[in-house]
């Protein structure tokens, strides 16, 4: 058997500077899209979205003087894959959904760090609409990863970028994983295997 | 990846708590969680579309009120679509055998039955032939899956709010079950989960309610409820079963009262925090005082509202799985 060691080489595309210039950008413009500010609320997609949201509502408060709650969205219960058996793949023991205000007439931005096949943001829409009636659902998202499956765009996004089949996108937070930064991974196949 | 988060589930049903390991009494009830944040949503709908097209059959040949709506709610909670199928309403009175009304049942693309049936292990042998997911919602004197399952929920939740540690499990948790074990499918299936999750049990009753070799499970036999209840986290009142004859196995109600009863007097040999359980439903006054069914050590009313939402775990584990179905 031809070993099949493949090695993982990474791009850095944000480092933690970016990644903050990025979260102020994007509530400056959250400020400003929204006259009617006190009506947002943030909903972060578990596990990053969470952080980014905390970050990014406290930059709503510094340059509104409101800011807005936040709440956790799971969206676990809302795959679409789950016929095929997803729910054996992956346990969930990230945490639940948990939110204590009315979605009701509210803006309610969702903020995830990737945004790809657009899957998990359907499932976030219907998550929320289960709690009431929005009057609108933003999306802000760190990275477009550009491999979309659903007509589903984000209203505010930090970076955009077409990945190819072996590259994936890491976003690492200091909430989460203790830094902040964006990768970009890529999978070299040695040559040898190539062919074969 | 956060591939020590990921944990599969391979189990097509749950037919007892002995073929489980402690992964997976784990897996469901970290799962169940999420399924209790449903239940409890201040605003909009109380439901998730996990099983949404998929059909829920209960299929109960003894009486049983609580955990068939338990079972109804928690399948409609995942909306599924349920069917309801009780002993006098089913043909095996006309004399078709179980494997035949399945059969039939089956022909109708069912999903899951939940199956309550008088005689140990017709969920097993169900559940070897057909191609649905069978829980079993007791099955005579062997298991009742699920309860153990909210039990040992319930008291996870109880054990982590007194600590105010969310992390904490069971293991050391001393639980003392009172009454009546020989019949009890509910004390069998308690034995099984809290054994494998580490933590340290008693049985206590009178000694013709006791199995003989009980010790061989794993727990600790006494006829004495002071030496039971001391140092006990978690009281566990068993219903006497009247239905089941127990009552021909102890002298007099009143003796059962008097050496057995969890009252307000017997509660003094246990620990402050101990926390009183009763799988329903209560003979008021004979397993549990009223003043202590309804004081403040009683999570009675959580086990019921846990129940749904073991449920819930159960049902979406089995059917979302892609666990292999015979056929």
């Amino acid at each position: 058997m031809m070993s099949n060691a493949s090695e993982v080489e990474y791009t850095v595309l944000m480092d933690a500077d970016a990644v903050a210039a990025t979260i102020r950008r994007i509530a400056l413009a959250v400020a400003n899209d929204n006259e009617d500010i006190e009506s947002l609320v943030l909903l972060g997609i578990l596990r990053r979205g969470k952080p980014l949201a905390d970050r990014l509502a406290s930059h709503i408060g510094h340059v509104t003087g409101y800011r807005p709650p936040v709440g956790i969205l799971s969206t676990t219960l809302y795959r679409d894959d789950l016929h095929a058996g997803g729910a054996g793949e992956a346990v969930n023991r990230r945490g639940e959904t948990h939110f204590d205000f009315s979605v009701d007439g509210r803006t309610v931005l969702l903020v995830d760090d990737v945004l790809a096949a657009g899957r998990t943001i359907r499932a976030a829409m219907d998550e929320v609409m289960d709690y009431g009636r929005p009057r609108r659902i933003q999306l802000a998202c760190l990275i477009d990863r550009r491999c979309r499956e659903l007509p589903i765009q984000a209203d505010y996004l930090g970076y955009d970028l077409v990945t190819k089949p072996e590259e994936w996108v890491c976003v690492r937070l200091e909430e989460t994983d203790g830094e902040d930064a964006v990768l970009l991974h890529r999978r070299f196949i040695p040559s040898d295997d190539k062919g074969n | 990846m956060e591939s020590a988060a990921l944990t599969r589930w391979t189990k097509k049903d749950l037919i007892g708590i002995r073929e489980l390991n402690r992964e997976e009494i784990e897996i469901i009830l970290d799962t169940t969680p999420q399924f209790l944040a449903v239940s409890q949503r201040v605003s909009g709908i109380k439901k998730v579309p996990l099983l949404q097209g998929r059909l829920v059959v209960n299929w109960f040949h003894e009486p049983s009120t609580r955990t068939r709506t338990s079972f109804e709610l928690a399948a409609k909670r995942l909306s599924a679509d349920t069917l309801s199928i009780t002993a006098s309403s089913s043909s095996t009175v006309k004399g078709e055998t179980l494997h035949d009304t399945l059969a039939n049942i089956e022909a109708m693309s069912t999903d899951i039955i939940v199956l309550r049936h008088g005689c140990s292990g017709a969920p097993h042998i169900l559940a070897a032939d057909h191609s649905s997911h069978i829980i079993n919602a007791g099955d005579g004197r062997h298991e009742h899956p699920t309860q153990a399952l909210l039990d040992a929920f319930t008291m996870r939740e109880a054990l982590r709010k007194l600590h105010g540690n969310p992390a904490l499990n069971l293991d050391n948790l001393k639980v003392a079950l009172i009454g009546d074990i020989e019949h009890s499918r509910v004390a069998r299936s308690n034995i099984h989960t809290l054994t494998r999750l580490g933590a340290n049990v008693t049985v206590c009753g009178p000694a013709t309610l006791l199995p003989r070799g009980v010790e061989k499970l794993g727990v600790t036999r006494t006829t004495d409820l002071r030496e039971a209840l001391k140092n006990a986290d978690v009281i566990y009142a068993l219903r006497i079963q009247r239905e089941r004859q127990a009552s021909a196995l102890f002298p007099s109600i009143r003796e059962y009262v008097k050496l057995f009863r969890i009252d307000r007097e017997s509660l003094r040999f246990a620990p402050d925090h101990a926390i009183v359980m009763h799988p329903g439903p209560i003979n008021r006054d004979l397993e549990l005082s009223t003043d202590v069914a309804d004081g403040p050590q009683s999570v009675i009313l959580e086990q019921v509202t846990n129940g749904v939402a073991v449920r819930m775990t159960v049902m979406h584990l089995l059917a979302n799985s892609g666990t292999s179905r015979i056929t």
